[in-house]
């Protein structure tokens, strides 16, 4: 058995941890350093829910050894906005009930986000399409895919900042 | 559940890694992009002594065109196969077949030396690398060699490269003049492996007739086959779907499907004979049009 330090920035922050070479990104990240907001879905990279984003896309971390993160930015739900705020993006969920139980909620709030920052004019196919590796089992989708449009560029009206106030539901 | 403990290599260069390779023979597996092989480890379908991880040999990253050939290395990501980087666009059937593989995120991580030495056999892009006659290149302790596609993948998730060798890049010939290219694929839910899948390359001689036809089929056997006999069925032929038709109705399919959860072996049959006969007249009429699809 290997064990490594590994040094990354997780949410902006410099972490440096001590983790064995067959641990996975997403036990370091719940187990290890208490990011619980990323969720164990499936463990085989289909759901979703343990996505985070590594230099700004989407990976599942259940599927990324946590020592090859080394170097590298990994954010969860909770590096989308500073503590306190929503993100635009985040805060579009609120008023659509774009969340139900919530368990798929950060991961698809990272892949609209990533997505969001690739197209930021996309049709509801486009979003369908961008979304279709994130599972929920609650909202049958339309309402998440309400919130994404309505946090797109093309919904008006928009904040031109990508962030706004928190916003109590 | 966690995955088992194992020894871990991250060598910086392929000569390093084929070291590493050479002194743990079969106790090691090589892990790329760890789509399939991270899950295989947690599920603990494999509990591998080590794991060489060669995410860090940047010589398999490398992305030519040398006059008809594309060679890709290894460790060039789906993302970058679908959005067709640089020379990568000049092979738009990867690209559309790059795009059915999983998820975003399987495609931001997965590489398709991974996926083809993992050899699933119902992959994209396996099948992909069968139609198009590539050539996948391997690097081992005597060095380099090349093994048509037709004769690297041997079975399920079985493939001829040799224990202590690396796949390194492969290699595809690209096609000139008048050429279309298509995939159709079957799945029961966005981002699964497809239960079927076709792909198609048809080029046009001067008169607009077939001048070769290629078709390969994912999903209905251990391993990615050709449709010889349709193949050449076809040769010659003014390309309709009639024809199509025709050829795939009349001649034998070199395919052995299996009945699983996901389908029966007499549905993988038909799915073969109708998402072959789309692809066909998708691939045709690229070619008519004589745009790259």
């Amino acid at each position: 058995m290997t064990e490594l330090i590994v040094a990354f920035t997780l949410n902006g922050e410099r972490r440096e941890v001590r983790v064995a070479a067959h641990e996975t990104l997403l036990t370091l990240l719940r187990d290890g350093l208490g990011a619980i907001e990323v969720k164990d879905g499936c463990g085989e990279g289909v759901c979703g829910t343990c996505t985070v984003l590594l230099d700004g896309e989407p990976v599942s971390s259940c599927l990324l050894l946590a020592a090859r993160v080394a170097g590298r930015q990994v954010t969860t739900v909770r590096g989308l906005a500073p503590v306190g705020s929503l993100s635009l993006l985040q805060n579009s969920f609120v008023p659509h009930g774009a969340a139900q139980c919530g368990f798929c909620t950060p991961g698809m709030l990272l892949t609209a986000h990533a997505f969001l920052q690739q197209h930021p004019r996309p049709t509801r196919e486009d979003i369908r399409r961008a979304i279709s590796g994130n599972l929920c089992r609650c909202t049958g989708y339309v309402k998440i895919i309400d919130a994404i449009e309505a946090a797109s560029a093309g919904a008006a009206p928009a904040s031109p900042s990508g962030a706004a106030p928190a916003r109590r539901g | 559940m966690p995955a088992a403990p194992f020894d871990y290599h991250a060598p910086a260069t392929v000569a390093e890694a084929l070291s590493a390779l050479g002194a743990l023979g079969e106790d090691a597996k090589v892990l790329a992009g760890g789509q399939s092989l991270v899950p295989m480890l947690t599920l603990r379908l494999v509990r591998p002594a080590a794991v060489v991880d060669i995410h860090g040999l940047d010589e398999l990253r490398g992305v030519r065109r040398d006059g008809d050939t594309l060679e890709i290395g290894a460790l060039v990501r789906h993302r970058a196969l679908e959005l067709g980087d640089g020379p990568l666009g000049s092979c738009p059937l990867l690209q559309e077949a790059a795009a059915l593989i999983g998820n975003v995120r399987v495609r931001a991580m997965g590489t398709i030396g991974g996926s083809l030495a993992h050899a699933d056999p119902a992959a994209e892009l396996p099948a992909v690398v069968r139609v198009l006659d590539g050539v996948l290149v391997a690097r081992g302790p005597g060095g380099e060699r090349t093994i048509p596609a037709a004769e690297f993948f041997t079975g399920l998730l079985s493939t001829s490269l040799r224990p202590g060798e690396l796949l390194a890049a492969v290699r595809l010939p690209l096609p000139a003049g008048r050429a279309g290219y298509a995939v159709e694929e079957f799945t029961r839910r966005a981002g699964d492996f497809a239960v079927v899948a076709a792909m198609a390359a048809v080029e046009l001689d001067g008169g607009g007739r077939a001048s070769r036809v290629r078709i390969a089929i994912a999903g209905a056997g251990p391993a990615p086959v050709r449709l010889a006999a349709v193949e050449r069925a076809l040769a010659g032929v003014e390309p309709s779907e009639q024809a199509f038709r025709q050829a795939v109705a009349d001649h034998k399919l070199e395919i052995e499907p299996d009945a699983d959860m996901h389908a029966s072996a007499d549905y993988r049959r038909h799915l073969t004979r109708v998402l072959t006969v789309r692809a066909l007249v998708r691939a045709a009429s690229r070619a008519m049009k004589g745009a790259q699809p």
